[in-house]
């Protein structure tokens, strides 16, 4: 049945989309050629769909927050699934649109180099709506994810090519092209045109009144429950799946005990926001607690899913811890130092990105050192 | 004696077929070939025409660059045919053998009496110089040099390979003899399982320097033992032996002939009743009926392991330096939705996305009958170097040599330590490699890069 899709068949250009749609369906029949005879069973497809199921809780809970923090801004009043279907029906755009244009390109552009489809868009495609806000416009979006794709990846030749992250980059370019649509306080909680807000709701994310000192955020916390506890299970204001941080640890319980993402980004970068939120706090700096980073923003969503991508992270062992511990730093310094951003993770993760080959080549240079040593002596 | 190496890192593949310690029967083909691309580094020139009579030890080819490193011929018998490639470029002479296997005798000598220079010359022209392999690049042996040591591994981690004290044994005196004749030239050291070695019968061998190895695949590599005993430095250079060279060193000072009959095991998921052959190297694989049935349709016949063996098919011959032979199944058959399932009971992964290291717990012991599919499509390097370093017990970025392989660039593969490894040492890296790319063939390339800018 594929005749005309093989090579000097009819249909030949398009042997891309339909190599991609079969090996989706099936394990295809490729054997080795040489080299090792046998071949382990697990593939890319594989390791991406772990990713991608990982974030699931992630999402699920951010649909349901969608609709929750809806009911809290208008005052009507919606049970679990009610909350949850209206945000299904808030998110499922972002995903059409994310999937519909990353796809798209993703296609068309292993079309013209001739290769088999990557499965990496899957995994950004997920991650690009948890990490943007709820009523960002859907043009911008598709805007955002082209950019991202085709300047971010495939210029550079595709997935494991890229320098930066590609959702990361998505996220960057609606944060720098347009900002009113990104920050501030109106944008993290849908509410229709037509809808009048509570009085005094004012849907700023505990992030954003962090920002006016530790006071600010304690305030709000007493008027609509945005204290650690409720910043850690997540009902609180802010981009689609980042806000609770119980769904996002429990995919980082799967990545990590699948080997996925690396366990030592992770720690090194919870160590790297502590590392800097107490030393703010200790030389008067911030008055936030340094574990409520943690949980404030898109700090865990980041850690876990984010900068722990394979390719644009560090490579070597030794070069993970440094570049977890960056970013870790990095978020902190910019949210308590920088008062023109509210939130630091997606600028730490893209200096963390921009600094992995640096910390690599530190680390490989070292180890070349060494290994020429102990040669001299051998 | 040394104390136990213990090297962590590495991986033992449950691949099943792993041969009977029984010796089905002893082959002497009616045809055996001699490859010259079972010597890396050999300029061939052809010593013989069609016709010709030769005895076993009788030389058929020799170095153009060196003419004192000669080929033998195996068997004796009449050369039957010379095989040419495109451009004429020999593949192989094949010998047609007659039954009553005559040497060409080069008289009986003890290594004891030898100089270096003497061994050397006893190899030389006793056609045995081949069996030395030379690293960096893992080429011929250069007679002029005197390398730092002559490297032996006696462990053989592949699955499905050769048991070392089943092949090997019973050969103690002339693997013994070997290790006199090869130490006047410079250090032997050989290497063992720590675990076997104090019941093992090669315990007795003495005169070289016993290192204990412990540990998963590949610790049986040499390279990656080198690694671990006195890496080697680009000034540097040492030969490595295999066991059944060793032996057939010794029989040339012990018997004054050049024997190189060696039991090989034949064995792999998809052999049957797998066991071990005695037999020449360049025998046909078409004498391995009895172990792949009738029709090898679908199967493919590999000398050599299951990770670093050459395919030659049912038309091949076994290599000059193998003493393994796996047969395993092609897989060419669609699995579906085999990566989108939960579990894959009858794949093994050594990666935690799916759930046989569990299994591994519940059902330990448990062999899978592995095919050659490559389960996925080719993809860019995804994931970190980290991920392929687990398996690789050697001080070694193994994706970042691989990556300054591809791109050629020799400073770099030089920093990445090219010197110290073989596409061989690789083999564990592109077996667990998720994006299905082939590192030992970029390896490869990346030698003979080095070759041709050393030279």
């Amino acid at each position: 049945m594929n005749k005309i899709f093989e090579k000097g068949g009819k249909l030949y250009w398009l042997h891309s989309t339909v190599d991609a749609f079969e090996t989706f369906l099936h394990v295809p029949g490729t054997v080795t050629l040489k080299g090792a005879h046998v071949r382990d069973a697990v593939d890319i497809k594989r390791i991406m769909i772990i990713a991608v199921i990982a974030a699931v809780p992630a999402a699920i809970f951010g649909m349901w927050n969608v609709g929750w923090q809806h009911a809290l801004a208008t005052g009507i009043s919606a049970n679990v699934w009610q909350a949850f279907w209206y945000g299904f029906w808030k998110v499922l755009p972002l995903y059409l649109v994310s999937y519909i244009v990353g796809l798209g390109i993703e296609f068309a552009s292993s079309q013209i180099r001739g290769e088999e489809v990557n499965e990496g868009y899957l995994v950004t495609g997920f991650f690009i709506p948890l990490i943007v806000p709820v009523d960002v416009p859907l043009w911008m979006l598709a805007l955002a994810v082209a950019f991202a794709v085709i300047f971010g990846k495939e210029v550079f030749g595709g997935t494991g090519m890229n320098v930066v992250n590609v959702a990361i980059l998505a996220r960057a370019f609606l944060f720098f092209s347009y900002p009113s649509d990104m920050s501030g306080s109106g944008n993290w909680i849908h509410v229709g045109a037509n809808e009048a807000v509570v009085d005094g709701f004012t849907g700023a994310t505990p992030l954003a009144l962090a920002g006016d000192g530790f006071n600010a955020l304690a305030n709000a916390g007493a008027q609509y429950g945005t204290d650690f506890w409720t910043m850690f299970w997540g009902g609180i204001p802010g981009s689609v799946g980042e806000t609770s941080v119980i769904a996002i640890l429990l995919g980082a319980i799967l990545l990590i005990w699948t080997g996925v993402a690396s366990w030592k980004i992770m720690l090194s970068s919870v160590a790297g926001a502590l590392f800097v939120g107490g030393l703010a706090n200790l030389c008067g700096a911030s008055d936030i607690p340094c574990l409520y980073h943690l949980v404030m923003g898109g700090f865990a969503f980041g850690t876990v899913f984010m900068a722990t991508d394979p390719v644009t992270s560090a490579q070597t062992e030794p070069g993970k811890w440094i570049y977890g511990f960056l970013v870790g730093a990095l978020c902190v310094i910019i949210r308590v130092f920088n008062p023109g951003y509210a939130e630091g993770m997606m600028l730490a993760i893209f200096l963390g990105n921009i600094f992995a080959p640096l910390i690599d080549h530190l680390v490989t240079s070292c180890h070349i050192n060494a290994r020429n040593r102990k040669l001299s002596k051998a | 004696m040394s104390k136990t190496i213990v090297l962590k890192k590495g991986l033992d593949v449950p691949v099943s077929g792993a041969p009977e310690k029984r010796l089905s029967k002893t082959v002497i083909s009616d045809i055996v070939a001699i490859q010259p691309e079972d010597f890396k580094g050999l300029l061939p020139r052809l010593l013989v025409k069609e016709g010709d009579r030769v005895l076993a030890g009788s030389p058929v080819l020799s170095d153009k660059k060196n003419p004192d490193i000669i080929v033998a011929a195996p068997a004796s018998g009449t050369v039957k045919e010379v095989v040419r490639g495109e451009k004429r470029k020999l593949l192989a002479v094949l010998i047609q053998t007659d039954d009553k296997q005559e040497y060409l005798d080069f008289g009986k000598k003890n290594p004891a009496d030898l100089s270096a220079e003497e061994v050397k010359s006893a190899l030389l022209a006793g056609g045995l110089w081949p069996v030395l392999v030379q690293r960096p690049y893992g080429i011929l042996a250069d007679p002029a040099i005197t390398p730092k040591g002559i490297f032996v591994s006696a462990i053989n981690a592949a699955p499905a390979a050769a048991d070392v004290d089943f092949a090997y044994g019973d050969e103690i005196a002339a693997l013994q003899a070997g290790i006199d004749a090869l130490s006047k030239i410079c250090p032997v050291h050989v290497s063992f399982d720590a675990k076997r070695y104090p019941s093992s019968n090669l315990n007795r061998l003495k005169g070289c320097e016993v290192h204990l190895f412990q540990g998963k695949y590949p610790v049986g590599n040499v390279g990656v033992q080198i690694s671990h005993i006195s890496p080697i430095r680009k000034d540097q250079t040492v030969w490595t032996v295999s066991l059944h060279g060793l032996a057939a060193i010794g029989k040339l000072f012990l018997g004054g002939r050049y024997d190189v009959l060696r039991k090989v095991a034949v064995g792999g998921p998809a052999a049957i009743q797998p066991a071990y052959i005695c037999t020449l190297p360049g025998m046909p694989m078409s004498e391995l009926k009895p172990f792949y049935g009738a029709e090898p349709q679908g199967l493919r016949l590999i000398s050599g392991n299951i990770f670093s063996g050459r395919n030659v098919g049912e038309r091949g011959y076994l290599g000059f330096a193998d003493d393994c032979i796996t047969i395993i199944k092609e897989g060419t058959d669609k699995e579906l939705l085999g990566w989108a399932r939960p579990f894959r009971f009858n794949q093994y992964s050594a990666d935690h996305t799916y759930f046989n290291w569990c299994l591994g717990w519940l059902t330990p012991g448990r062999k899978y009958d592995m095919d050659t599919n490559l389960h996925g499509g080719p993809r860019a390097f995804v994931m970190s170097d980290g991920y392929y370093a687990k398996f690789l017990p050697m001080d070694i970025y193994p994706i970042y040599l691989a990556k300054a392989c591809l791109a050629g660039d020799i400073e770099k593969m030089e920093k990445f330590g090219i010197y110290e490894v073989l596409p061989e040492d690789l083999a564990i890296c592109e077996y667990a490699d998720p994006s299905k790319n082939y590192i030992q063939e970029m390896i490869a390339k990346g030698i003979d890069l080095m070759l041709k800018e050393m030279a």
